[in-house]
């Protein structure tokens, strides 16, 4: 007989909302002992919460979703959360094991055997897994790494004084630490490598200064690393540390060691565990069925290692889990969230039918399982299409009704929960303003869901129907039913080639970005099936407009994609050369070297070629090709190449015509190499993957600040952009803001999926930020700012009368107000005043016009002005 | 790409200003076969009518500069009719006065406009011409860096100096620690450079371009006895060498950025004080002319 009945591994959210509802079952069962368990690796519970900053303002996103939990949540400060949870607990009868460590789970459902840390094994008949994505951190892997000696986490640097202090690790943590001990202590940071490369450009400028500053108390030791630790004799006194030096050992006295190596991610537990993962990535995910079993039978993964990375999202599954375990077949939170999405549709079914008919009419889909595919089209957008006017009024007359419904609905259950909680003494709830139900779609036939040159990237499956996809100088493909269109924005991040117009009593499944690559990352038949495609249509786009795209099956099976990530060589000058390059995503540097000076001769992006003389008459590659950004590129080698050229050969001359403009731009390039300087400089900072970058001409500013100052006034007191800490070189200044990245890496891990791409390109952040600082991470170029909301100011003609409070622009020393302070900080960046008719706020108000816009596609025109 | 004050828009109101001029001389001559020109014709008053919206309207330059959340036009465009318009007024006015001054709120009003006028002609060489001595002198490098660059050179000297004697260390430390950028209002202007050194037996002498030190180590430099000390003071020589370059880099860089700004601390306030005066010419003209 096993222990426990269900063992459920780590407290977060999640796991705390599981371990509540079987108790709960265990109470209803008057079980005598708990048939739970919950096992914590640190010392209390949500480890992830405890780790947030102190009286972090935490958010219950996404508002659409109702919560389903015994244990209580809204939105709220970090320390109110975590002692409603504490409550809760206790309250509840939790049966938790803090300072429970999992290393290893072993075997299947009835018998599971779970090894902690220290060797203690726990056994169990179901094990739910919610340890989350975090990550455990990385150990300095010597003897005494676990002692108090050692810290692998810093809350707040004030709380020591006057004492040596070692801080181990290289990256933006380290420093960050390293640099707030110096305010009272004596730092030394230890970095095992001879310099800070992987830090951000503001943090690397502190450390190299502090370091260099005599008065700083802050040594640094190079290419080191700890080799042994001396325990300190009593609490309060100081240890050492052996390091390892290129000079030779050295023994270093302190009183503590803040290790900020990283963290472990889950994978290797998983692995461990006999969890099956979908692919090589270090993020990769289990996937699971409709229970949230993976693999193997009995082991249930939810919370953010599922692949839901918000708490209301990990509390639901939490006691959906336990549910499903206790043999209730439940309907999940969201049933009438998908009941009012497919509400407009011409179907007498419900909803788990439409379900089951849709994922079987998209071969792509049909084997996915039915959890992830619900997930799907929760994210995603339902439209519908009819033709004539009087279907369309209807429709919409419909969705108002259906609309007052459920927010009826809504209401009506919100009261019954009010008075349940009434009733049973619970405090009443702070209800959240109810967001717009999200209906189906409606669209007029005819109408275009994209046009050509648009910035979108949301991924499109037909269900019903048919849709016309015409490119400019390209034949027409019709689509039918099962098949989906939109992965060439998708992957590349480029506008939209050609309109995508829908026929009558059309029904698409529209699924954003986000939610696509999240799913391609979880199934590999997904991702194949997009990536074969995409492969067809980039060919027959670049090679073959007038063949029809599944034509080009067979080659598209034989050509070859290849990664490059920043800086890496595709090809060297003087190499030979075998096959042409045709861009899939990012940018690439061609340069040509002479005389010991090298040339930018060309910046070929997404959708166009290089390399294709190897293949047309040169056999030696005349220059050297590197990644700009990282680049996806397809190589087609000569056999292909002629295939395709053979199969349409209308195509010959405009590839000629394209070649000999490459040329031509090279040559012009090596006659005013002032401008492929410049050129050089701006690919270096990384503007290949730029669409809309602010940048300076320094012979026309005068340093007046009105860009900034403008940018602050139209965007709540808050400046994005800075121009005085801009990398500089010749005349041009390429100040810190956001170029709106082709792929904008911000968008990656935003939990509430709170940043967006107008089609006109523009990427924002939108008001469901919750603070959490992953995009201002993530970003490479260091314009995400986390700041509170700016008091507001007196107006021009006040202030100019008056001369009271702060002028026109950011006002450094402005205090945030109690109200601001709550709502906690937010990310803030550059939306390229995407809802002002006059455009960037910035290069109107720039009195010189000094300050330009621009993309890599207006390089030539910038060299022009040289 | 880049189009600045003077080329916005092809030169458009240069055109205006030419086509205000003409209309301006037009508009005099009717007057001189009648009566003799003065500002009490019909059209003095169409001139100084025509000025004194003029003068309005430069004056709203201040307002839309600040209304960042007008949608009309660009700020460049704005400032290049500002500064053709504005060239215009000389000829207006005058021709509204008909060269007639003397010593009286009228012409004070006309010696303002004329003073706003100037500062501005001036504010405009500046900004046509500063931006690039400031590119010019920068080199490629931000101030950030340039900042960066000088900490660095001060803890080679202080490395370099530790090795060497206590009067060499004592010079090098007076000479970091006196270095001077910036100082009283003038200096800045000026960039004029104030550092000072302690020297051995000459006590605190002027530093300015780091020659003094720099002189003193190459006095000390032909006769040391102790090994590696020439090779320490050669480094320390180089130190001071791009240090003194540095500086002054930073001092032209400050003393630019002054000037870029200093001009419209006489260009506004005047705009004021021409305003006053503006209207006190007018209610003069109006009740007892
Ligand atoms: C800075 C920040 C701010 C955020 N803000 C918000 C917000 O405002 N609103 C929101 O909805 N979401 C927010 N999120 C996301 C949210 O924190 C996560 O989605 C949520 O914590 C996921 O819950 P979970 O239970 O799956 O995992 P976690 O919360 O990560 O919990 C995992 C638990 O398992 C424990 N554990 C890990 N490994 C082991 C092991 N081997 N053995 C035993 N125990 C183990 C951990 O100690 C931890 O307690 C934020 C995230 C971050 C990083
Ligand atoms: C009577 C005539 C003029 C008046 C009343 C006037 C008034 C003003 C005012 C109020 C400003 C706004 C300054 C600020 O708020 O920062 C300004 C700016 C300016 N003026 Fe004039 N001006 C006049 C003529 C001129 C002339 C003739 C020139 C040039 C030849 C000129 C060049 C400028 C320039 C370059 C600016 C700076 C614009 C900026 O930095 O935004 N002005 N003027
Ligand atoms: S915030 Fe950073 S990553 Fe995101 S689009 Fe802007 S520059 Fe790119
Ligand atoms: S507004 Fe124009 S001139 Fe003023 S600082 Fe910005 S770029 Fe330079």
């Amino acid at each position: 007989m096993a222990d426990f009945h269900i063992a459920v591994l780590g407290a977060g959210p999640a796991g705390l909302s599981a371990a509540a509802r079987a108790a709960e079952y265990d109470r209803e069962n008057a079980a005598s002992q708990p048939t739970h368990v919950l096992l914590e690796g640190t010392a209390a519970h949500a480890n992830t919460i405890q780790r947030y900053q102190k009286g972090k303002h935490v958010m219950d996103e996404p508002g659409y979703l109702d919560l389903r939990s015994p244990m209580d949540f809204e939105a709220g400060t970090r320390e109110v959360i975590l002692d409603d949870w504490a409550q809760g607990l206790k309250a509840i009868g939790v049966n938790m094991r803090t300072g429970a460590t999992v290393n290893r789970i072993e075997g299947t459902r009835g018998n599971f055997t779970i090894h902690l840390a220290g060797g203690e094994t726990v056994t169990a008949e179901h094990v739910i897994l919610s340890i989350g994505t975090q990550g455990n951190p990385r150990r300095l892997g010597v003897a005494g790494d676990d002692s108090a000696f050692v810290q692998y986490q810093l809350d707040d640097p004030d709380e020591y004084a006057d004492e040596d202090i070692l801080v181990v690790g290289a990256g933006d943590a380290a420093i960050e630490n390293a640099l707030g001990l110096t305010r009272q202590n004596r730092v030394t940071i230890v970095n095992r490598k001879n310099e800070f490369s992987r830090a951000k450009q503001g943090n690397l400028d502190g450390i190299l200064a502090a370091i260099n500053d005599p008065a700083t108390p802050l040594t640094c030791r190079y290419q080191s690393q700890v080799k042994a630790l001396q325990l300190p004799t009593a609490a309060g006194q100081a240890g050492s540390v052996i390091l390892d030096t290129p000079d030779g050992e050295e023994t270093l006295p302190c009183h503590r060691i803040i290790a900020r190596l990283g963290s472990i991610p889950p994978r290797g537990f998983l692995e461990d565990c006999g969890i099956a993962l979908p692919n090589a990535s270090a993020e990769a995910l289990p996937e699971l069925d409709g229970q949230y079993q993976c693999n193997v039978a009995g082991l249930h993964v939810i919370g953010a290692l599922a692949g839901y990375p918000l708490i209301k999202q990990a509390m639901n599954q939490g006691q959906d889990v336990v549910d499903f375990i206790h043999g209730k077949a439940v309907k999940p939170v969201e049933h009438p969230l998908l009941q009012v999405k497919f509400g407009l549709l011409p179907y007498e079914a419900d909803v788990d039918e439409v379900l089951a008919l849709y994922q079987q009419r998209v071969p792509m889909f049909a084997r996915m399982n039915a959890l992830a595919f619900r997930e799907l089209i929760l994210e995603s957008d339902i439209l519908y299409a009819v033709d004539g006017r009087a279907a369309y009024t209807g429709l919409e007359k419909q969705a108002r009704t259906l609309r007052a419904q459920r927010l009826d609905d809504i209401e009506h259950s919100r009261r019954n929960e009010d008075r349940k909680r009434h009733e049973t003494g619970m405090k009443p709830k702070q209800w959240r303003d109810i967001e717009e139900p999200a209906l189906t779609g409606i669209l007029r036939a005819g109408e275009a869901v994209y046009r050509h040159g648009e910035y979108s990237t949301t991924f499109y499956t037909i269900v019903e129907g048919e849709v016309t996809l015409k490119s400019p100088g390209g034949p027409e493909t019709r689509l039918q039913p099962g098949q989906f269109f939109g992965e060439m924005s998708l992957l590349s991040g480029r506008p939209r080639l050609g309109d995508a117009v829908v026929a009558p009593d059309t029904i698409l499944i529209a699924t954003p970005r986000r939610t696509m690559l999240k799913l391609m990352a979880a199934n590999g038949e997904v991702a194949t099936g997009i990536e074969t495609v995409f492969l067809q249509r980039t060919l027959q786009q670049c090679f073959a407009p007038s063949l029809s795209y599944t034509a080009l099956r067979d080659i598209a099976r034989r050509v070859e994609t290849r990664h490059f990530n920043r800086g890496e060589v595709i090809y060297e000058q003087g190499d030979s050369g075998d096959c042409l390059y045709l861009i899939r995503s990012g940018t690439v540097a061609l340069t040509y070297r002479e005389n010991g000076r090298s040339i930018a001769v060309g910046h070929p992006q997404s959708g166009e070629l290089f390399g294709q003389l190897a293949l047309m008459g040169d056999a030696v590659r005349r220059e050297t090709a590197r990644a700009a950004v990282r680049v996806e590129v397809i190589a087609i080698k000569r056999a292909e190449f002629l295939e395709l050229l053979k199969r349409s050969p209308d195509s010959v001359p405009a590839l000629q015509a394209d070649t000999r403009d490459q040329l031509l731009h090279a040559s012009r390039m090596e006659s005013v190499p002032e401008a492929s300087d410049v050129i050089s400089f701006l690919l270096g900072r990384g503007l290949g993957e730029a669409t809309d970058a602010l940048v300076i001409d320094e012979n026309l500013c005068v340093g007046c600040d009105n860009c900034e100052i403008a940018c602050a006034e139209t965007h709540n007191g808050i400046s994005r952009l800075n121009r005085k800490a801009g990398a500089r070189f010749a005349h041009i200044n390429l100040p810190i803001a956001c170029r709106h990245c082709e792929q904008p890496h911000c968008m990656k891990e935003c939990p509430p999926n709170a940043i967006h791409r107008k089609p006109s390109g523009e990427v924002f952040i939108d008001d469901s930020c919750i603070g959490c600082g992953n995009c201002e991470t993530n970003c490479p170029y260091d314009v995400i700012r986390m700041e509170y909301q700016a008091p507001p100011k007196p107006g021009l003609l006040q202030w100019l009368l008056t001369g009271r409070g702060h002028g026109p622009g950011e006002d450094a020393k402005a205090q945030p107000s109690k109200k601001a302070k709550a709502a906690g900080k937010k990310a803030v960046k550059c939306d390229a005043c995407k809802d002002r008719k006059a455009g960037p706020a910035c290069v109107q108000a720039c009195p010189t016009g000094a300050a330009v816009r621009l993309s890599p596609a207006d390089f030539a025109d910038l060299v022009e002005d040289l | 790409m880049y189009q600045g004050i003077l080329g916005h828009g092809g030169r458009r109101y240069a055109w205006w200003a030419a086509f205000l001029i003409v209309t301006s001389f037009a508009v005099y001559w009717t007057q001189a076969a009648s009566e003799p020109p003065s500002g009490g014709t019909w059209q003095g008053y169409g001139l100084g009518g025509l000025g004194v919206l003029l003068i309005l309207w430069l004056s709203w330059l201040g307002i839309r500069k600040r209304s960042y959340r007008r949608a009309s036009g660009t700020l460049r465009g704005w400032v290049s009719a500002h500064v053709y318009l504005g060239l215009t007024l000389p000829v207006i006015a005058t021709l509204h006065c008909a060269f007639q001054f003397g010593l009286n709120i009228h012409t004070l009003a006309y010696a303002l406009m004329m003073a706003v006028i100037l500062s501005g002609a001036y504010g405009l060489y500046v900004y046509l011409r500063f931006p690039n001595r400031l590119v010019a002198n920068r080199e490629d490098q931000s101030r950030d860096d340039l900042l960066a660059e000088l900490d660095s050179l001060d803890q080679t000297a202080l490395d370099a100096a530790g090795q060497c004697d206590d009067g060499v260390y004592g010079a090098v430390c007076s000479a970091l620690e006196m270095s001077t950028v910036g100082g009283s209002f003038m200096d800045q202007l000026l960039a004029r450079d104030r550092s000072r050194a302690r020297l051995p037996e000459r006590g605190l002498v002027d530093n300015a371009q780091q020659r003094a030190v720099i002189d003193h180590l190459v006095e000390r430099i032909p006769d040391t006895s102790r090994g590696g000390e020439a090779e320490n003071l050669r480094a320390l020589l180089r130190v001071f060498g791009r240090r003194a370059e540095l500086l002054k880099r930073l001092r032209r860089e400050l003393s630019l950025e002054l000037r870029l700004k200093l001009w419209l601390v006489f260009h506004v306030p005047l705009t004021f004080a021409l305003l006053a005066a503006l209207i006190a010419h007018v209610v003069a003209v109006f009740f007892y002319w």
